[in-house]
């Protein structure tokens, strides 16, 4: 056994496109993610009865089945409902909606935890719903949920992995081919382990950096 | 779809679960040794320990399925593939195991050691009788969120060839040209297995609060 990892480092332009492939989508669905989760927990909190429990139903749907079924789903399955999506725009759509319906139960929690206090002296000085939620419970809750959030957002750089099952030329796709072009597929693997253990800790550090620059907005 | 190809759907959920169970009590054993290792006074047991689950939790479960998966025959192990879907996932289950062990290991109130220094329980006993017992029981509930984790992280071993609920879904799609169905329903038996386990970690986490578990 002699490994050869010359033979897979020879391709680093493929690689490096694969790499930032990778890290485009994985910025896009954490950004879009965290969005439409904040969107989806302030209706299920506040919006009209029946649109938070549709939402309930598609969020425990979203956290029960595989990504890679509901990648499958949307990509094989789309077409059936006209629904035709290229792999890099599915992978997207999909990993952001994957990433929304975990960031809302964040969100939700983090709402929960707000003591009610705040909110009914936002109310009694005369502050709008929407002021409430912007201006009170979001930057409040920024402190309690970005723990999670960190770990939220060092789950889906490991699921944007998956995606190369749908044919989305990001990192594990573009080195596994190089690893099976090169007949050096164990090389390529371990190169790529490297790469995503790197972007992890890479993403652990900046939220345990951000966790102690703002803790001193902490409330409670 | 017919009976007879909602049966096959249903032969490989089991399949699945098959594969999830045996690899999260494989996963508890490792996870064991490796919190025992993490939690060693002894760095040479330590960092192995430490870059063990950095590893494993660092890295997509994809990824080390088909570096398992393709390292065996390297190594000279010809294993049949649900073997290395079983390695790859119990190493993986392990680390994060390994994790909610030291959680609850932490978590047993100090004064209940010293009791038991008082009453002259040697090191073993301590943990036989006193500390494993309590950390498993903090530890349930978070071992049935693994167990509802390596459930959905099962249908990855689709990719190396295993035949469990993802893949038998992926052959029926495309020998019926009905992918939509079958994913739904590949989704919706995911769902039925999850809400069955939450159902369970509920009714663990409500014995555990009362002190019956």
């Amino acid at each position: 056994m002699n490994f050869d990892f010359a033979l897979i480092l020879a391709q680093l332009p493929a690689i490096l496109s694969g790499l930032r492939l990778t890290v485009l989508i994985w910025v896009a669905s954490t950004f879009g993610g965290l969005l439409l989760g904040f969107l989806v927990a302030t209706v299920r909190q506040f919006g009209p009865g029946w649109a938070g429990a549709l939402l309930r139903v598609v969020v425990e749907i979203l956290r029960g089945t595989p990504f890679l079924v509901q990648i499958f789903l949307l990509y094989f399955g789309g077409p059936a409902i006209g629904l035709r999506l290229d792999p890099i725009p599915a992978g997207l759509i999909g990993l952001t909606v994957y990433g929304a319906a975990y960031f809302s139960e964040i969100f939700r929690a983090g709402f929960r935890a707000i003591p009610p206090g705040h909110v009914e002296a936002a109310e009694c000085v005369g502050l709008t719903r929407r002021q409430i939620v912007l201006r009170i419970l979001l930057p409040e809750m920024t402190m309690l949920v970005l723990p999670q959030c960190v770990n939220m957002t060092i789950l889906l750089v490991k699921e944007t992995a998956v995606l190369s099952i749908i044919t989305v030329p990001e990192m594990t796709m573009v080195i596994g081919a190089i690893g099976s072009q090169q007949y050096a597929f164990v090389e390529a693997m371990f190169l790529l382990a490297l790469f995503y253990w790197l972007l992890v800790e890479i993403c652990g550090w900046l939220g345990r950096f951000s966790e102690r620059r703002l803790s001193k907005f902490r409330f409670s | 779809m017919s009976m007879r190809l909602f049966e096959l759907m249903l032969w490989a959920a089991g399949n699945t679960l098959f594969l999830s169970i045996v690899s999260i009590a494989i996963g508890l054993a490792i996870g064991l040794v490796i919190c025992a290792a993490r939690l060693s006074p002894s760095a040479a047991l330590r960092w192995p320990a430490v870059a063990f689950i950095s590893f494993f939790r660092g890295v997509p479960l994809l990824v080390q399925l088909l570096l398992i998966y393709n390292l065996l025959p390297v190594l000279g192990l010809m294993v049949p593939s649900t073997v290395a879907a079983l390695i790859g996932l119990s190493l993986c289950t392990a680390a994060y195991q390994a994790e909610n062990l030291r959680g609850g290991f932490a978590s047993v109130p100090r004064g209940l050691m010293e009791a038991a220094d008082m009453v002259g329980l040697n090191a073993w006993q301590q943990f036989r009788r006193i500390r494993a017992p309590i950390a498993l029981r903090l530890t349930l509930p978070a071992l049935v969120n693994e167990a509802i984790l390596i459930l959905k992280a099962s249908s990855l071993v689709s990719v190396v060839g295993v035949i469990e609920l993802t893949r038998m879904a992926q052959n029926l799609s495309a020998s019926t040209y009905k992918p939509l169905l079958f994913y739904a329903v590949a989704g919706g038996l995911y769902l039925a297995m999850n809400w069955t386990l939450a159902g369970a970690g509920s009714l663990t986490e409500r014995l555990v609060r009362t002190g019956r578990a």
